[in-house]
């Protein structure tokens, strides 16, 4: 019988197997963060234990980092005691420490791919959930927990399971307006945020072939957010393309050699998934969440649901609670949702191709971020975006239009930074979570793709991009 | 790790679905480098009406008195009971030592978020997952009863009421032989430091790029 493409992987790195199912899973890659880490090394002091393999590891400052001047340091004392002592456990220790003024810092899911971190084939892992980006390379990517940080540091292994398999088979032509993000929302809504615990999902069909590398990116992203701890996408030669020629991509004849190799990381015709779901995305509309969690999704010419049309009391009971923190009420129109703030970046959508897409639609309205619209943050995702936006003029098409143009990190995504809302604010977000209080206490979120949160900038309102013509005539 | 073989305490509902790591343990929280001092805050953002921060004093907070873990009758609970997918959202090891560290021993839930589930087996806090319909029973009887308690035995997989009534559970028995031993994970794996040597030195060999 064949083999998935997550058995590959998998089988590649088993060290050994124990009889009672468990497997020793050898690490390629430990991507490192200031929030999860100290706590880890910390550990590995108390008990003298050493690093096993420290060029494995790459640390980068981004959760608690400002997107202001940085020259002036971190005013938040508490977050610059957490970035400085990564910078101090990555120096004993020998890491590889990209701190917050480095020419490469940014998010460390950003950062891994665009230098060549991540590459096809890899096991890699990292103290923060998002690490499900990286499979958009073909390889086997997945968060961990503090412990199990302190264990790769010191075994270079993890012990786990096998998970079951999962394709999500996409088909059908994308609509223009509608984005890897759209996409991602729409099956998340379908399957669940549960729907995939305790499976590694592989995305595929026509529509992920489709895919640029980074719209591949959206979508494993938010694999975490329908429960699986890994999403991953067969290599093709866009895999190729992307990884040439990276600082830290093989180069010469090991290009070659690494070229034939990750030939081979696709699952087999005849290999079996525990689940196959197919989603036709054929007549999606751009897509908008509603609620507190990344399930509750609408198109953007829907309404907010109604509570009491859903059938399960448990889930009933969370549409009520969520509408009720949201203060939004049953039937009000997606388009009459007006905001406070806007914010586009994060792991999910900071990349150069979302600011260039957000960017085109604030040239094409040719307006300026609403009245009502108290801060619209554009944050790139690392600080190499940053500096090929503004090669490219995006920081002055965003600023003319009144959006703050910032340094790199995951800011208001999450708020750990002076980034975030204010109780009762409404945000809408190209992040990847709308959990209660995620982006600042008591804050409202709206997840949105890059070119809807744009477009709700300059409206003031969420508004269907697709109708950009149709606006400006009206 | 502290080994994990029984425990009786007051249970404390919490019947809602997908409640999300943020939920209980705020991103505020998380600046901290320390792996103790969490208790305190553990869904802070429900439990207290005044914004939280690291190391704010107890006696500055304003209760909401409307959450459970505020009642006087759950005052001194140790088994959480909730609903779907408890724990789904972020990795952060700091919601199950939130948890721990607020006087909780074991979370019973209809399900659970994956990486949250593990990282509740590394440290020594017992997830349990029972049938939706066991739930909603344990549920209505918590609230129907003040002080209920229930007996957790994980050498058994069995969960007792005051009246008897028992359900059993399902572990991995990896995690199960763990918890009740409170071994070391690292330690364990080190015994095969020559093993993961010699996978390393080829794995190396063939794949010079990584």
């Amino acid at each position: 019988m064949g083999r998935t493409l997550y058995d590959k992987i998998f089988d590649a790195h088993l060290v050994r197997s124990e009889p009672d199912g468990t497997s020793l899973l050898y690490i390629d890659r430990h991507l490192i963060n200031e929030v999860t880490s100290p706590q880890a090394f910390e550990s590995l002091r108390i008990e003298h234990r050493v690093l096993w393999r420290p060029k494995s590891s790459l640390a980068v400052a981004d959760h608690n980092v400002p997107t202001t001047d940085r020259a002036a340091d971190i005013a938040d004392v508490v977050s610059k005691v957490q970035v400085e002592t990564l910078a101090e456990n990555c120096e004993s220790t020998s890491v590889q420490h990209f701190g917050m003024t480095h020419a490469k810092q940014g998010i460390v899911h950003v950062v891994a791919p665009e230098i060549g971190a991540t590459l096809p084939g890899m096991t890699i892992v990292c103290g923060d959930s998002h690490t499900s980006t990286h499979g958009a390379l073909g390889a086997l990517a997945f968060g961990i927990g503090t412990s199990e940080i302190e264990h790769v540091l010191a075994t270079q292994t993890l012990v786990t399971r096998r998970s079951k398999s999962m394709r999500v088979n996409l088909t059908g032509q994308l609509p223009v307006g509608c984005s890897a993000k759209d996409v991602a929302l729409y099956f998340i809504s379908i399957i669940g945020t549960a729907g995939a615990t305790g499976y590694a999902i592989e995305f595929a069909g026509p529509v992920v072939t489709s895919f640029t590398m980074e719209e591949r990116m959206t979508l494993c992203n938010m694999s975490i957010e329908a429960g699986a701890r890994a999403g991953l996408i067969a290599v093709d030669q866009v895999t190729h393309d992307y990884c040439r020629d990276r600082e830290f991509s093989p180069k010469g004849e090991m290009w070659v050699l690494a070229c034939s190799e990750w030939r081979s990381l696709q699952s087999d015709a005849d290999a079996v998934f525990d689940k196959e779901v197919s989603v036709d995305v054929s007549a999606l509309s751009p897509r908008v969440t509603w609620g507190t969690s990344p399930e509750m999704v609408v198109g953007i010419g829907d309404v907010i649901p109604d509570p009491n049309e859903v059938d399960d009391e448990s889930r009933r009971g969370g549409y009520v609670r969520a509408l009720e923190y949201m203060g939004l009420e049953p039937g009000t129109r997606m388009a009459d949702i007006s905001l406070d703030k806007v914010f586009i970046g994060s792991c999910t959508n900071g990349r150069i191709e979302d600011l260039r897409e957000a960017a085109s639609v604030v040239l094409r309205t040719g307006g300026h971020v609403a009245k009502n619209v108290a801060l619209a943050l554009v944050v790139p995702g690392s600080t190499q975006v940053r500096l090929q936006a503004e090669q490219e003029g995006l920081d002055q098409v965003f600023r003319d239009a009144g959006f703050e143009w910032r340094e790199a990190g995951c800011s208001m995504c999450l708020g750990m930074n002076a980034d975030r809302l204010e109780p009762g604010e409404r945000v809408a977000s190209t992040s990847n979570r709308n959990f209660e209080g995620r982006q600042g206490a008591g804050g409202r979120s709206h997840l949105v793709s890059p070119a809807m949160a744009a477009a709700a900038a300059i409206a003031g309102h969420f508004i269907d991009v697709r109708q950009l013509e149709a606006w400006q005539e009206a | 790790m502290q080994p994990f073989s029984q425990h009786t305490g007051v249970a404390v509902p919490l019947p809602r679905d997908n409640v999300d790591t943020d939920a209980i343990m705020p991103k505020q929280f998380m600046k901290a480098i320390a792996r103790t001092g969490f208790g305190p805050y553990v869904f802070d953002e429900w439990r207290f009406k005044d914004p939280g921060y690291y190391g704010k004093p107890a006696d500055e907070r304003v209760p909401n008195p409307d959450f459970p873990l505020n009642f006087p009758r759950y005052s001194r609970a140790s088994i959480l009971v909730t609903g779907r997918n408890f724990g789904c959202g972020s990795s952060r090891e700091h919601a199950p030592w939130a948890l721990q560290q607020a006087g909780f021993h074991a979370i019973i839930a209809k399900s659970f978020g994956d990486i949250f589930v593990n990282n509740c087996y590394k440290i020594g806090l017992l997830p349990i997952a029972l049938a939706d319909a066991d739930v909603a029973s344990l549920l209505s009887a918590i609230d129907d009863l003040p002080g209920y308690h229930l007996t957790v035995d994980l050498a058994n997989q069995t969960v007792t009421s005051p009246s008897g009534a028992q359900w059993h559970f399902d572990i991995d028995a990896v995690q199960k032989t763990r918890l009740l031993t409170g071994s070391d994970e690292v330690a364990t794996t080190l015994l095969h430091s020559d093993e993961i040597a010699k996978f390393e030195a080829q794995h190396l060999a063939n794949h010079p790029w990584i």
